[in-house]
């Protein structure tokens, strides 16, 4: 009978109680909506940087990132690319052995990134082929070069011109060497634009005399959301001859931004969360003031403040469920919508990330923890306001709140 | 006879500490089972706060109250809302029926509060309902029902608990001459019938003329209280 009596109580003030429920619904939307709107763009500008060169998770011997010299190099062993491949959420290894030289075209030296690269596989991480502007992308077997559009410009080389590379090879070796330039690739990055330079593999462990050398292998994931998962598996089978470095450790820099920019967002979300507390508060104060004379005459007729309190919270518990419901089904297929279709900038805005080498989009990211989250903390607040109510009935003087 | 109010003394001060106001003045009353008894005065007498003290609403600032045994007087909150449940029956001027549950579930609400079985809640409510002429209304909800039958279903609603006596504060107020002397006639007769013990407030003088006691209050004392001889 108090169910019952709750449920109709809900209905007797139909426009009150669809206002409640509203305050509940569009709360837990729009939370949704906003942590999922960021969620996503912080993890695709996670992508779009980690896809610039690093990847999400790189594989040195321990003691390469402090100390980047070819004296560091590991061997790629078939043993060693079985154990990476094994790990779930690997989508992809590629290998690379990266060192510095001297770039020169005719008159102009320049100092540069070398990386010796597997080219299909570099493209499944990196994305090289799409950066490509002018000739043609690398062969594993070829003896040619992929110059960084801005190295090339300061070299004043062309596609199909020359560039020399002098450096220091494996073991205090001499590494010279003369390569055709097969294509330019642009980065966004005006530091990597104006230093790198591909090379095959064979031929940049040749050029180095470290064969079958490596300095890094460079792990594409399934979900960036599986990169804990991935670092720890993988430190577990590849042991301590290896250091597992996640994005965030070779880009300190990016991860603080992400950071920053989240604490902001919790700002916003923490605003929108007073907004609609002070929303459900309203009508919450307006329905306990409404009835007060009700709260009182049912008292009057000997119905306990415990067992009157039991039926407002009744009252605001299906409010609070059947909001928080609504939105859920509402959200899901709309974060999905975005999620699949994100919103895509036109005009000045998206040639500005354009140049960035981002794609112009605000994606959504589609995630249950998400929506289950936002849902949990609006259900929460709505559930911690609905105290207010009651804490009215433990106070009420009967004989007060029937004087009309 | 079997006392069922035994008040000693009683006083109301609203404002003690500013401007005092006297609502009810050394007021002793004694009520015994099966009395039917009718509170009058001006307005502004005391009537309500007198009925509200007796029914345990309220506290009186000096006196005690003693119902059927036991002295309300300094329970608590929470006891008196329980010792209101199961011992007496509050019958309200504007109805104040539950809006949301049916004739048969206003009946029914008091003694789910006190915890009565389901099969004997059914078969009273019945009975109840029956008693008052609505049994022909179980199922409709307040707001399709006449003042008149409204009150009978709260009349019924203050029985329902089986209440040592009903207060009624002018329980004829809101209706019309036919509803007010049907309602007096079932009080009348469940007084007659069932020796249940009726005070009530009241202006009217058609209501008055139906009591067996007339207490006339004037500025919160007892002016007079007469026995009348000519009932229904």
């Amino acid at each position: 009978m108090l169910f019952k009596l709750a449920w109709r109580n809900l209905w007797r003030n139909r426009s009150r109680t669809l206002i409640t429920m509203a305050s509940v619904f569009f709360a837990v939307l729009l939370a949704i909506f906003t942590m999922s709107l960021q969620k996503g763009v912080w993890d695709n500008l996670t992508k779009n940087v980690v896809s610039f060169y690093s990847g999400y998770v790189q594989i040195h011997l321990n003691g390469y990132w402090n100390e980047q010299i070819l004296d560091n190099s590991f061997a790629f062993t078939d043993s060693l690319n079985q154990a990476i491949l094994q790990q779930p959420h690997i989508t992809a290894a590629t290998p690379r052995l990266e060192s510095f030289a001297l770039a020169s075209g005719g008159q102009i030296t320049k100092g540069s990134m070398v990386a010796g690269i597997d080219p299909e596989k570099e493209h499944i991480v990196t994305a090289l082929k799409n950066k490509l502007t002018r000739g043609s992308f690398l062969q594993l077997n070829d003896q040619t070069v992929l110059l960084a559009e801005g190295l090339a410009k300061k070299l004043q080389l062309d596609v199909h011109d020359t560039v020399v590379l002098l450096g220091q090879g494996y073991h205090g070796s001499t590494a010279a060497g003369k390569y055709s330039i097969k294509g330019l690739v642009k980065f966004a990055s005006p530091e990597i634009n104006e230093t790198m330079v591909y090379l095959p593999l064979p031929e940049a462990q040749n050029l180095y005399s470290a064969p079958n050398m490596l300095t890094s292998v460079v792990i594409s994931l399934d979900n960036p959301q599986n990169l804990n998962a991935v670092v720890g598996n993988l430190k577990k089978a590849l042991g301590s001859r290896y250091e597992i470095m996640p994005w965030q450790e070779m880009m300190p820099e990016i991860e603080q931004l992400i950071k920053t920019k989240e604490g902001s967002a919790q700002i916003i979300l923490a605003v929108l969360y007073l907004l609609v507390s002070f929303g459900i508060f309203g009508t919450l104060l307006m329905m306990t003031a409404e009835r007060r004379y009700e709260f009182g005459m049912l008292m009057a007729i000997g119905m306990k403040r415990r067992r009157l309190a039991g039926v407002v919270f009744i009252e605001s518990m299906l409010v609070t469920i059947t909001g928080c419901m609504a939105a859920v089904l509402a959200g899901i297929p709309l974060v999905n919508y975005l999620h699949q279709h994100p919103i895509r900038f036109t005009g000045q805005m998206a040639k500005v990330y354009e140049d960035f080498g981002f794609e112009p989009v605000l994606p959504a990211m589609f995630s249950m923890e998400v929506i289950l989250t936002q849902t949990a903390i609006v259900s929460f607040i709505a559930l911690l306001l609905a105290l207010y109510p009651l804490l009215h009935v433990y106070r009420l003087n009967e004989t007060e709140a029937m004087k009309r | 006879m079997d006392t069922v109010i035994d008040a000693h003394n009683i006083s109301k001060v609203y404002n003690p500490d500013t401007i005092p106001v006297h609502a009810v003045n050394n007021v002793h009353l004694h009520v015994e089972r099966g009395e039917f008894t009718a509170l009058v005065g001006p307005s502004g007498s005391g009537k309500t706060t007198l009925l509200n003290i007796l029914g345990g609403l309220d506290h009186p600032t000096s006196g005690n109250v003693v119902i059927n045994g036991t002295d309300i007087t300094h329970l608590g909150s929470n006891k008196l809302i329980d010792f209101r449940l199961h011992n007496i029956g509050f019958v309200f001027q504007s109805f104040n029926l539950i809006p949301v549950l049916t004739a048969r579930e206003n009946v029914e609400f008091i003694m789910l509060l006190q915890n009565v079985p389901k099969k004997e809640r059914d078969q009273r409510v019945v009975a109840l309902l029956n008693e008052v002429g609505l049994s022909d209304k179980m199922d409709v909800r307040p707001a399709q029902l006449s003042g008149g039958q409204q009150q009978r279903v709260a009349v019924a609603r203050a029985l329902a608990s089986k209440p040592q006596f009903i207060l009624a504060d002018e329980p004829t107020a809101n209706l019309d001459s036919a509803s007010a002397f049907n309602l007096l006639d079932i009080m009348a007769k469940l007084n007659r019938e069932e020796n249940m013990t009726f005070i009530f407030s009241t202006h009217d003088q058609r209501v008055i003329e139906r009591a067996r006691r007339v207490i006339t209050l004037v500025d919160g004392s007892i002016a007079s209280d007469t026995a009348q001889t000519k009932t229904d």
